[in-house]
C-alpha cells in the first residue's frame, strides 16, 4: 500500500506462488479449523505424560516439603533455581521479537512473533511454578506481596532482590499476556467469522467484538507501539533483576557487576534457541514453510551467534576479573568451576554455549534446517548447564571446608524439571490447535511489498538494476520453499 | 422507499479500496466506516480520524504507578515500620528503583490497554457488529449509509469503477446478529 516498492535486495518474507489474502488465512488457520494430525497427537500425548509427571512431582514436593529435593545445608539452591532462571531466560525471546524488533521495524518479526510470545507466556508459567514450589510453604506464597497483615503490619523487605523479582516476574507475565492477547483479537475475529455453531459463540466471546474498523485499527497500532516501547525496558529489567538475586549476594562467583548484561544476553540466546527448536518443527508439521522462511531461520541464527558470543566474552571476563581483582576467594571459585569436581558441567556449558554456536558463522550450517535444529537443542542444554554451574559450583564449596559437599538430585528434582518441559509443550501444542500460530493480520501487511510473488512481478516489469536482480535471485538459493527453476528463465 | 440500510463496497485490494474512498469523497458521499482485515496506513488521515491520545493516557497511568510505589514504600519503610539496617537511611531510594520501575510499567500497560478496550468498546462477550463476514478475512469493505446517501446507482458506479469486486445492499445493519 505505498507509492514505492521495497528494494529488490531485501529477501522475501513470504514465499510461494498465488498467495492471496484468502490463502494466508486458509493456510494459517488450517491446524485450528481441522482435526489434528498424527504428529500432533503423538507430541501431545508425550507432553501430557510429562505434565502428569510434573503434577506428581510438585504435589509430592508440596506434601513432603522441599526435603524431597536433593538440597543439603551447603547447597540450598540447585535444580529449582536453575530451572527457574532457565525458563525465564527462554521467555525473553518472545518479548524481544514482539517488542524490540517492532521498535526497530524489522518486518520479519511479523510471522514469528505470535508463537514466540506464546512461548514466553508458557515459559514464564513454568518459571513461576518453580518460584512457588521452592518456597517450601507454597500456601503462604502471598507473603511476598506487600499486603497489610496482622503482624504489625510487618511489610515485605523492599530492599531484597527476591521481592524485586516477584514484582518483575509478575509484571512481565501480565504485560506479556496483555500484549499477546491484544494482538490476538483481530485473528480471533477471523476465526469467529468463519466458524459456525458453538465454535462461533466461543470465539465470539474471546474476540471482544472485534470488527476491524478504522478507529480500532488505528488505536490498535498506537497501543502496539506503546506496549512495545514499555516492554523493551521491561524485558531487560526482568533478567537484570533475576541476575541481582545472585549479584547482590556476597558469594564468590555471584558477586559480580557483569551479571545483569551477561544474564540478559544469555536469556536472549537461549530464548532464540527455543524459538528455533519449536518453530522448525511447527513449520514442517503445520506446513508453514512459506511464512516462516529460511530468511527467518537465518536471521535468528545470526542473533544466536551474536548473543552466544556476548555470553562467551562474559565467561572470559569473569575469569579475567577474578584474576585481576586479586581476590583469592573469587579466584578459587572460578578455578574450582573449571577444574573442580564439577568440571564436566563447566566444560559442557563452554562447549554448548561458546564453541558450538560459532559453527553458525558458516552459511551452509546456518541455512541447514537439521543443523540449526540440533544446534538449538545444544544451546538449550548449554544454557541449563550455565545456570547449574553458576548456582551449584559457587555454593558447594562454602566458607568452611568441613561443609564442602556435592549436590545429588533426587527423582523429585528430575521429575519437576522434566515435567515442566512437559507442561510447556502441552500448553504450546494446545495453543497451536486453538489459536492462530502466526499473526494473520500482520503477515497480510507484507503480501504486497515483501512477498516473493510481488518481487517477481517487479523483476518481470524490468525496470530494475540487473546486478541487483541477480543478487536477489542468488539469495533465493538457500530458501527451501523457493523453486529455482522459476528464475532460470529470467 | 427501499429497506436498504447500508451499501457495502467489497474490495480485494487495499490500494483499490483507498482509490474508492477518494472517489466517494470527491463526490461528497459520506463514508460510514471502513472494515479491513489488517491495518491500512494513511487511511485515518483520509477519513479524518483524529490522532489517538492513548499515548498521553499511557504516560499518566505510568506516572500514577511511579507515585503509588514510591508513596507505598515510603509509608511502609519510613513511617509505618522503620527498620534500622546498619544505620542506613530508612527510605533508601536506590533500592526501590527496580520495583518502582516495574509498577510504572504495570500501571502503564494495564491503564493503556484498559483505555483502549474502553474507547473502542472491546470487552469479552460483546456482540460483534459485523457488516460483512469477509472483512476479517480477505475483503476490504467500505460501508455507506444508504438512508443518508440516496444516489445508490451513482455509489454503485463509483465503487465498481474504483475496482470493487462486489457491491452489497444490506437490509440489516449487522449480519452477525442472529
Amino acid at each position: 500500500m505505498s507509492g514505492h516498492n521495497e528494494s529488490i535486495l531485501r529477501e522475501p518474507l513470504i514465499t510461494g506462488k498465488d498467495i492471496t489474502y484468502a490463502k494466508i488465512t486458509d493456510d494459517i488457520l488450517l491446524p485450528v479449523e481441522n482435526k489434528p494430525n498424527k504428529a500432533w497427537w503423538i507430541g501431545f500425548i508425550i507432553s501430557l505424560c510429562g505434565a502428569t509427571l510434573w503434577v506428581v512431582a510438585v504435589s509430592y514436593t508440596f506434601w513432603f516439603g522441599i526435603g524431597a529435593w536433593g538440597l543439603n545445608k551447603t547447597v540450598g539452591w540447585a535444580w529449582d533455581i536453575t530451572g527457574f532462571v532457565w525458563w525465564v531466560g527462554i521467555g525473553h525471546a518472545g518479548t524481544l521479537i514482539s517488542a524490540v524488533l517492532l521498535l526497530f521495524r524489522q518486518n520479519w518479526r511479523n510471522s514469528i512473533n505470535r508463537s514466540a510470545e506464546a512461548m514466553t507466556i508458557f515459559a514464564v508459567i513454568c518459571a513461576a511454578t518453580y518460584v512457588v514450589s521452592h518456597m517450601g510453604r507454597p500456601w503462604l506464597a502471598y507473603w511476598v506481596l506487600p499486603l497489610p497483615n496482622q503482624f504489625g503490619s510487618l511489610w515485605v523487605n523492599f530492599n531484597s532482590p527476591l521481592v524485586w523479582d516477584m514484582f518483575a516476574i509478575s509484571t512481565y507475565f501480565s504485560v506479556s499476556l496483555l500484549f499477546w492477547y491484544t494482538g490476538l483479537l483481530p485473528d480471533i475475529a477471523t476465526i469467529r467469522d468463519r466458524a459456525v455453531g458453538m465454535r462461533k459463540k466461543v470465539y465470539s466471546i474471546l474476540s471482544f467484538g472485534w470488527t476491524g474498523n478504522v478507529k480500532t485499527w488505528q488505536r490498535f497500532e498506537a497501543v502496539s507501539l506503546i506496549l512495545a516501547g514499555i516492554s523493551t525496558p521491561l524485558v531487560l529489567s526482568v533478567h537484570t533483576i533475576v541476575s541481582m538475586d545472585f549479584a547482590t549476594s556476597v558469594i564468590p562467583g555471584w558477586h559480580t557487576t557483569i551479571f545483569p548484561p551477561y544474564f540478559v544476553a544469555g536469556a536472549i540466546f537461549s530464548g532464540f534457541a527455543m524459538v528455533l527448536t519449536l518453530l522448525l518443527v511447527a513449520r514442517k508439521v503445520l506446513g508453514l514453510e512459506n511464512y516462516i522462511t529460511m530468511f527467518h531461520i537465518e536471521s535468528m541464527n545470526k542473533i544466536i551467534i551474536l548473543t552466544g558470543s556476548i555470553v562467551g566474552v562474559a565467561y572470559l571476563t569473569e575469569f579475567f576479573i577474578a584474576w585481576y581483582s586479586g581476590v583469592e576467594y573469587e579466584q578459587y571459585a572460578f578455578i574450582n568451576r573449571a577444574t573442580g569436581p564439577y568440571w564436566w558441567a563447566y566444560w559442557m556449558m563452554m562447549t554448548c554455549n561458546v564453541i558450538s554456536p560459532q559453527l553458525l558463522w558458516f552459511k551452509k550450517i546456518r541455512t541447514s534446517i537439521a543443523a540449526t535444529w540440533i544446534l538449538s537443542i545444544i544451546v538449550n542444554i548449554g544454557m541449563w548447564f550455565e545456570r547449574f554451574v553458576i548456582i551449584v559450583t559457587s555454593l558447594h564449596r562454602d566458607y568452611l571446608p568441613s561443609s564442602w559437599v556435592m549436590f545429588y538430585p533426587t527423582w523429585v528434582d528430575v521429575s519437576v524439571f522434566v515435567g515442566s518441559i512437559g507442561v510447556f509443550f502441552t500448553l504450546f501444542l494446545l495453543f497451536l490447535r486453538v489459536l492462530p500460530s502466526i499473526a494473520i493480520a500482520e503477515v497480510k501487511l507484507l503480501l504486497k511489498s515483501a512477498s516473493e510473488q510481488a518481487k517477481l512481478e517487479l523483476i518481470k516489469e524490468g525496470h530494475l538494476d540487473k546486478e541487483q536482480v541477480n543478487e536477489y535471485i542468488e539469495s533465493l538459493d538457500k530458501f527451501d520453499s523457493v523453486k529455482q527453476e522459476e528464475y532460470a528463465k529470467i | 422507499m427501499s429497506n436498504i440500510k447500508y451499501i457495502l463496497g467489497s474490495f480485494g485490494d487495499p490500494d483499490e479500496m483507498m482509490h474508492g474512498i477518494e472517489k466517494l469523497q470527491e463526490n461528497n458521499i459520506k463514508i460510514h466506516d471502513v472494515y479491513t482485515p489488517m491495518p491500512i496506513h494513511g487511511i485515518e488521515a483520509k477519513l479524518g480520524v483524529k490522532r489517538s491520545r492513548l499515548d498521553i493516557a499511557a504516560f499518566f497511568f505510568g506516572i500514577t504507578g511511579t507515585i503509588t510505589m514510591l508513596t507505598g514504600v515510603y509509608l511502609a519503610t519510613a513511617v509505618d515500620w522503620p527498620i534500622n539496617i546498619g544505620g542506613k537511611t530508612h527510605f533508601a531510594l536506590p533500592d526501590f528503583i527496580p520495583i518502582t520501575f516495574e509498577l510504572t510499567i504495570l500501571f502503564c500497560a494495564f491503564g493503556l490497554v484498559g483505555s483502549y478496550y474502553a474507547s473502542t468498546h472491546l470487552f469479552p462477550g460483546r456482540a460483534p457488529r459485523v457488516m460483512d463476514l469477509r472483512a476479517t478475512n480477505d475483503r476490504f469493505i467500505i460501508a455507506i449509509d444508504a438512508k443518508q446517501n440516496i444516489e445508490h446507482t451513482k455509489i454503485d458506479e463509483l465503487l465498481k469503477g474504483a475496482g470493487a469486486l462486489e457491491v452489497k445492499y444490506n437490509e440489516r445493519k449487522y449480519v452477525s446478529y442472529e
